[in-house]
This record gives structure tokens, sequence and C-alpha cells, in this order.
């Protein structure tokens, strides 16, 4: 049995992006359809670091991330909840001076957005911090960036757009799209049809496949940042840590567990779910003694990673479509997505409804890839 | 070296001996790998020292069994790779070879195999009630455990509570032991016991023993009630009695322990790592791997035998251990006699016909979540209460374990849900009013259980081992 659904707006993908996109959108009058192939949120929004964080970022994302950092407050007044955010301050560690000078050019690279950077040589991160025990040139502390429950946050996107009214359907998997002319058929789940007028493509790491179902083929790779969580210890860490040239972050949430990461997990056979590297988790662990001593005692409960897609050029797709008027795409966040979702949802919304975009987003135009996957297609 | 056969047996009791022995007998070389300091299992574990005790002392009615298989275990010892106190935490790369990563004695290690047989055992399985978590209450397994590896018992006056035929065992080998036992307190309505009756013909050792524990136990003043529903343990920071409902009745007993469970859960985690296929058991009341009459997963050289597969007592154990190494020899393209098979097969098949009807002798509780109150931790290491857990289900419309787990972090602390989740997909089912297999299974994750930071620091690879 066929059923049948006509809406303004269909959408692939229930993840934050895919969410919070719906929940603005039906905020702004439209139809709703949300459709993903499991739970809304239990892909990369629901499991990741949960790193609410500007610092680091491309200059092109800070436009963007900004307009973020100005939501997530607003969390429980937008969702119900406030998703445990806390502004707890993100210190990101240079372990040599070569790394600390990477820090400054960053700092100055980015000081006209207004993101609050503050520089700490070696010797004032010591007096400032004194859990820290391990030898660092210096690091750059965002003081109101700060981190969130990814487990709750994301599903509570979903949950909000159903009580505006959207059309939520999980364990739906989209199994064909089709451009109609004048609007979309979706075709999902078991007989599930579904008409739009428009389109959105928020399938995270699986988007590919529907970017390239309307002739736009991108150079997507999946990856699997691989987490280890240990037993709940006292309150200790109060700020979210991370390093210059990546290989380590952690922060402890409230109920005492640290929550880190690093290093990379790695596919199953079934590509869409992955498991942690048990080497990747034994560096992470490694620099964790090495930053926090206090923790060669503790024990590691649970490792686990998720599936992100990732750009070659590190920023995420977030546009119209160039092939196809009425789909738009919003993917490819490279590990660091969930931060900028609320924010991408409402820049989606203004797309469908208005045209364009308060905040810029020129530079995660699909077409920068026309190039590239042209060249991949004669090459094949 | 990746032509030779290595294959690897997780568990050392009698489903693991069972399997490394025929392995041996067909010329091959296990490495079998168990967490406890002395090979044995559950229920024929040995003590951490020996203490004199003779095997009729602490094993009982199991005492010849127990003492045939730590026997076949010492003499295998030379022709196997034994490594006790060896923690398996994780089976990784299934799709090419694999390997599994281990905690030996605060030394990581990675141990390739090619043939993987997991006779990982069972652990009891326990539901929440007012003031379980309060030092002096202990499940049945680990009041037994105390008394046969330790020598000692959990207290000197206990209640014991619960369903299955660990109870009166249990309840029994305390009064043996010397403790005073007030009261065996059976979940179990008194007309299930009916059910024995049908198992006489077929079993009739089993009936013969229950029987005798009972009437011991009667013999020496010991109350055996039927259809209780226990209310809440008393005392503060320890145990000083128990109040349960018989009927419409509230009665009072004095203890400073109480050991309870009902009836075991399989330890499947290793088998969910190793990307096996599951399917729900209505006997177990729980999600077990698909195996085949010989114990084959659904993933290729790896088996599955013992408890660890499904609830079966000890003697079909030791008859699945062989089983499924019968497959893995087979599978090598050796031959082994088709009559063996067939006869273990045959009786490992009467035994489960035994375990039906021993289930509805010892029925789970199934009103339990309704009659739980709200104020009782479902969830002990994240501390999340029943009324909690209802809330977050009933907002959240959650209608599926690992989304529970998600969103209201049942299961998500130190045990990894190897305690709560059963009682956590019971309750979930029950308040969704479906059947518990609807509403999914919790997918295990490594570590099986929790394992140092540092293991990452002091660890070696096999080849350097
Ligand atoms: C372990 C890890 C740690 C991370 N840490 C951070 C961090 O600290 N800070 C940060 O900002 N970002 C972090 N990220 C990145 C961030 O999680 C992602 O960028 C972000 O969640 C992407 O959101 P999404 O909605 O695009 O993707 P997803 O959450 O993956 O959502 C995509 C959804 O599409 C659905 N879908 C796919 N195919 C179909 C189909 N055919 N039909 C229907 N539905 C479909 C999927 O089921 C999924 O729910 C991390 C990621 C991981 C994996
Ligand atoms: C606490 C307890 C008490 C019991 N008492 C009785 C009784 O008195 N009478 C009776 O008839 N039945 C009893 N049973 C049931 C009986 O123990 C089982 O039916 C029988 O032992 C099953 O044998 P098995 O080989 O399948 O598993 P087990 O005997 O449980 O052996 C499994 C072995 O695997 C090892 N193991 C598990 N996971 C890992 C891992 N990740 N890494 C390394 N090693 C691992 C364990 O250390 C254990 O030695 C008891 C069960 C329990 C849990």
């Amino acid at each position: 049995m066929t059923r049948r659904i006509s809406t303004d707006v269909a959408i692939i993908g229930g993840g934050l992006v895919g969410s919070s996109a719906a929940l603005a959108i039906r905020k702004a009058g439209l139809d709703v359809v949300l459709i993903d192939k499991g739970f809304c949120g239990a892909q990369a929004s629901g499991v990741n670091y949960g790193g609410v964080r500007r610092q680091g970022r491309s200059p092109e994302q800070l436009p963007l991330s900004q307009r973020a950092h100005r939501i997530w407050p607003r969390l429980r007044e937008l969702v119900g909840i406030d998703g445990e955010y806390v502004r707890s301050g993100h210190l990101k560690l240079a372990r040599t001076e070569k790394d600390f000078a990477k820090l400054e050019a960053y700092a100055e690279t980015v000081e006209g957005f207004g993101i609050g950077l503050e520089l700490i040589g070696g010797r004032a991160l010591k007096a400032r911090f004194p859990w820290l025990s391990a030898e660092a040139a210096g690091a750059s502390l965002c003081a109101d960036d700060g981190h969130a429950n990814p487990r709750l946050v994301s599903p509570a996107f979903a949950r909000a757009a159903e009580r505006a009214g959207a059309t939520v359907l999980e364990h739906t998997s989209v199994r064909d799209v089709f451009s109609t002319g004048n609007g979309f058929t979706v075709l999902a789940g078991d007989g599930i049809e579904i008409r739009s007028r428009m389109l959105i493509n928020s399938a995270g790491a699986w988007s590919d496949r529907f970017a390239t179902a309307f002739g736009e083929a991108v150079p997507l790779t999946r990856i699997y940042p691989s987490m280890v969580v240990t037993e709940p210890l006292p309150l200790r860490l109060p700020v979210s840590m991370g390093e210059q040239g990546g290989g380590f972050y952690g922060r402890q949430v409230a109920r005492g567990n640290y929550v880190m990461g690093g290093g990379r997990g790695r596919a199953l056979a079934n590509p869409d779910f992955s498991r942690p590297a048990v080497s990747a988790a034994s560096s992470v662990m490694q620099r964790a003694i090495a930053l926090f001593p206090h923790l060669a005692n503790a024990q590691v409960i649970r490792f686990w990673s998720g599936t992100e897609s990732e750009m070659p050029d590190g920023n995420p797709v977030i546009g119209p479509s160039e092939t196809t008027p009425g789909l738009f795409h919003a993917f490819g966040f490279c590990g660091a997505g969930f931060q900028i979702a609320p924010a991408v949802g409402e820049v989606i919304c203004e797309l469908v409804t208005r045209g364009q975009s308060t905040t810029p987003v020129d530079a995660f135009s699909i077409g920068r890839f026309r190039e590239a996957s042209a060249h991949t297609a004669t090459s094949l | 070296m990746t032509e030779t056969v290595q294959p690897v047996i997780v568990g050392a009791g009698p489903a693991g001996i069972g399997a490394a022995e025929r392995l041996v007998k067909a010329g091959l070389r296990p490495i079998v790998l168990d967490e406890g300091f002395r090979a044995g299992g559950q229920i024929y574990r040995r003590p951490l020292i020996d203490d004199g005790r003779s095997y009729r002392n602490r094993y009982g009615s199991e005492a010849k069994k127990a003492e045939r298989l730590h026997r076949a275990f010492d003499r295998l010892v030379p022709s196997i790779d034994y490594r006790p106190e060896t923690l398996v935490w994780n089976v990784a790369d299934t799709d090419r070879g694999g390997h599994l990563d281990v905690l030996s004695r605060g030394i990581h290690r990675e141990i390739a195999f090619t043939h993987l047989l997991l006779a990982t055992g069972a652990t009891d399985r326990v539901l929440p009630f007012p003031g379980w978590t309060r030092p002096g209450v202990y499940t049945l397994g680990a009041a037994q455990t105390a008394l046969k590896a330790q020598g000692c018992t959990v207290g000197e006056k206990l209640v014991f509570m619960g369903s299955g035929p660990l109870l009166y065992l249990v309840a029994w080998q305390y009064m043996k032991a010397g403790a005073s036992v007030e009261a065996v307190l059976d979940t179990g309505p008194l007309s299930s016991k009916a059910h024995l009756i049908s198992l006489l013909p077929r079993a009739p050792r089993i009936i013969a023993l229950g029987l005798f524990y009972g009437v011991q136990l009667k013999l020496a003043g010991v109350r055996i009630l039927y259809g209780v529903r226990p209310e809440a343990i008393i005392g503060e920071e320890r145990v000083d009695g128990i109040r349960f409902r018989v009927g419409d009745q509230i009665e009072t007993l004095q203890c400073n322990a109480l050991a309870y469970g009902f009836a075991l859960r399989a330890e499947t985690q290793l088998a969910d790592l190793a990307g096996c296929r599951f399917r729900f058991d209505e006997r177990d009341r729980a999600w077990l791997p698909e195996r085949d009459a010989l114990g084959r997963t659904s993933r290729p050289q790896v088996y599955v035998a013992g408890d660890g597969s499904g609830i079966a007592g000890a003697d079909a154990a030791e008859l699945a251990g062989e089983l499924a190494a019968l497959a893995l020899i087979e599978d090598l393209g050796k031959a082994h006699g088709g009559d063996r098979a067939r006869q273990l097969i045959a009786a490992h098949g009467r035994i489960l016909r035994q375990r039906d009807i021993l289930e509805k002798a010892f029925p789970f509780p199934r009103d339990w979540f309704e009659t739980v109150p709200g104020t009782t931790m479902l969830c002990r290491c994240e501390e999340i209460s029943i009324s909690e857990a209802r809330l977050a289900i009933e907002t959240e419309n959650i209608s599926e374990v690992n989304r529970l787990k998600a969103l209201s972090r049942v299961g998500m602390g130190r045990c990894q849900g190897r305690m709560c989740s059963a009682a956590a997909a019971e309750f979930l089912s029950g308040v969704r009013k479906v059947e518990p297999e609807a509403v999914g299974r919790l997918r295990a994750q490594a570590p099986v259980k929790p394992i140092p930071l540092t293991f990452g620091v002091t660890g070696e690879g096999e080849a350097r081992s």
C-alpha cells in the first residue's frame, strides 16, 4: 500500500542540521516532512563529542558560527531543554613554540570576527590552570565557547519540529528521489511517496548519494572519529580542551565522566556502522594521562565512534543546487557541524523562503567541486 | 604464518573446557582465555587458594562432575595455551581474520584468531526493588561464589528470594555451611511447581535433588513462601530485614543479608562485537546470538557454546562446548565422528526441553514493572530511578532500549547495562505494553568491562609478548 504525502519541503536526514532546518521552516509557516532512516539525531549529531566551539574554525565559517553562538543560549526557549549547554571556555593547547605561533597567527586572522581569543604564554598558563600538568608552550582560550550534550540536543530539535507541526518519519529510509520539473518525488520506507515543492539534502555522511542523483557528484569521504569515556571522577576540568594540530580533545561532564577524543575509528563491513580503533583510543588515553596524571588510575567504561562526512577543503556544502531548482544541500561538516548546525538550519530556512541567506555562505557552494568532480569523471 | 589455524576459546567453564578437550583430540592447540584465576567457570568455580575442603563439601551433588572436569582440564593444560586472569574486552577486525583485545594482569595484548569459540557463561538476572542497592543485598550467584571461592558466607541470618532452581540450592548450601536461613521467598506461585511433575519421568535426578533441598530446608524449619513480592529492604546503611507481600498480607522478616535473583542472563557482548546476528529467545526473555545445532553463529568461524548462548545449565554447556568444537573441526575440512555430533545434539535437545518446563515452574515475575515504586533505582551506576526512566519514556515517546539509554542514561555507566539492561527492557516493554522483544537489544560497545586508562601505555602487541 502506498501512502502519499504532499508537502512544501521534504528533508532527507534528521540530524541536527535537518531537524533545525525543519523547525525553522515550520515556524516560517511552510509544511515540512522530516525523514530519517533511523531515529532522528542518532547518527553523528547524537554521538559526537559535544564541543560547542568557534575557536579553530576557518574564517569562512565564523559568521555562521557566530550566528549559532547566539542560538545556543536560547535552546530552552527553542526546543524546551538547555541540552546541558555551558559556556565553559575552550582552551586550545600548543605543545611547541611552533604550534603556539600558529595559535597566534590564527588569533590575528580571526580578530575581526569578535570571538574573543586570549593568548596565554607557557608560564602564565601554569598559574592560571594549575591542574594542567603537561608541558605546554602556551594556549589560546576562547572563554565563551563551551560544550553541550549531543544525545539530548539533537533529538530535542526533531521533537520541537514535530511539536511545531512538522511530519517526522523515523525508521523510514529514502530510497529514491526524482525531480518532477516543478518539484520532487521522494520514495521512502515501505511504500511512502512524498511530493514536495522543495527538497533538502541533509543526510550527513550519506548525502553524496543524493547529490549524485541530481548530477552533482562530490568528493565526500566518511570519517569515524574515536571517542573514549571514563567512569565518573571528581570534578576538576573546568574547560573543554583541544590541541593545536588535533590529536586530543577532552571535557568533563557534569556527572564527572571525562569524554575524550582524537584519532579515527574505522568502518565495519557495512560503512553505516563503525567501531572505534583501539590504537586511536589508546593514543587518546596516553595523551590524557600526560595532560592529567590523576587519570592514571581511572577506568574507561566505553569507546565509541560515529559516522561523519568530510570534504577535501575542510568546509561544508551549504546552499542551493546548481542543477536543480528547489533543491538545497547542507552536509559535509568535517567533524565540526554540531556547533553550527542550528544556524545552518536557519540559513536553509532563509534560502527556502526568501531565496537568500542573511549570513554569507557563498564559500560553501557545491559548485566549488564542479571542476574537481568533472575531472575525476574524465580520469575514470 | 597466515596458513596456521589458531582457535581461541573465551571462557574456561564447562563449555570452554568441553570444547578445548575436543579440539586437542583433533590435534589442535587452542588458546584458552579466562578472566578468572582458575579454570572451572561459575558452577565448578575453584577456590582462590586451597582451603582443604573436600569436593563433596564444596560442590555437593555436583562434586563428581566438578572433580572430573577439573582433572580433565589439568590434564589438558600442557596441550593448550591457557591464560588465566585474562579479560577479553574487545573483538576486532572480524572482517579480516580477527583479533581479541585482552588485558592480562594489567598488560594489554592483541591475540589473533582464525576461529573464535565464545563460552562466556552467564550472570544473575536481577530486578530492582526498594533497597536492592543496599550493602548486604547480594545476587544468588554472588552469595554462592563467596561460599565456593572464598569459603565465607555473606551474612549470618539470611533470606533468599527470587525465582529459579538456584534459589533453593543456594539457600540449602548456606544452611549446610552453618548460616541461619530465615526464609526462602519464591516469587513464583505454588501452582507453578506442578509443572515439575512432567519433568519427573525425563529428569528424575533434578526432581530428586530439588525435593531433597526443599525437604531438608523444611525439616530445618526454614519457611518457604510462594508468590512473594518484595516491598522493601529495611535498614539505613545496611540490611536489617525485608518487608514483603504474599497475597494481601504484608510481612516483615529480620535478616542481615538478602540473596536474590531471577534466573540467569547470558553474557553475549563479545558475540555482538564479533558481529553475530541475534534473535529473541522467549524462554530466556533475552536476545541471543543465532546458532545452528552445533553452535555456529551467523559469522563464519565464530562459534558460541554454553550459557553464553542461552541458559541451559552446566551439563548442556559441556555438551555444547564439544559440539561447537566439532563444528570448528568440520569447518577445517577435517573428519570427525558424525555419530558423536548426533548424540550430543540429541542430549542437548533433551536438556533444552527440560529447561522449558523449569521455566514454567520458576516463572519470571511479569508484573514486576507495575509493582516497582518510582523512587527505586533502575540503573544504579547512573542513579536513574524508575520514575525518571518513566518520565523519559513518556515525554520522549521512547520505544527502544538504545534510545532509552541515549535519552535517560540507563545502562550508560560502569556496568554498561550488564546489570540493568534486562530490567530496563522489561520496564520499557511493560510501560509501552509490548513484548520485551519489541523494544530491541542494547548494542554492545568495547570495552565489555571497564579497563584502566593506562592500558594503552603498558600495552604491547602479541608479537612482542
Ligand atoms: C565522534 C564525533 C565527534 C564529533 N565532535 C564534534 C564536536 O565536538 N563539535 C562539533 O561541532 N562537531 C562534532 N562532530 C561533527 C558533528 O557531529 C556533525 O558535523 C554534525 O552532527 C552533522 O550533522 P548532520 O545532521 O549533517 O549529520 P547526521 O547527524 O549524521 O544526520 C544525518 C542523518 O541522515 C540520515 N540519513 C542518511 N541517509 C538517509 C536516507 N537514505 N534516508 C533517510 N535518512 C537518511 C541519518 O540516519 C542521519 O540521522 C563530531 C562527529 C563525530 C562523529
Ligand atoms: C554465579 C552463578 C552461580 C551458579 N551456580 C550454579 C549452581 O550452583 N548449580 C548449577 O547447576 N548451575 C549454577 N549456575 C549455572 C552454571 O554455572 C552454568 O550453567 C554453567 O557454569 C555454564 O557453563 P559455561 O561454561 O557456559 O559458563 P561458565 O561456567 O559461566 O564459564 C564462563 C567463563 O567465561 C569466563 N569469561 C566470561 N566473559 C569473559 C571475558 N570477557 N573475558 C575472559 N573470560 C570471560 C568467565 O570467567 C567464566 O569462567 C550458576 C551460574 C552463575 C552465574
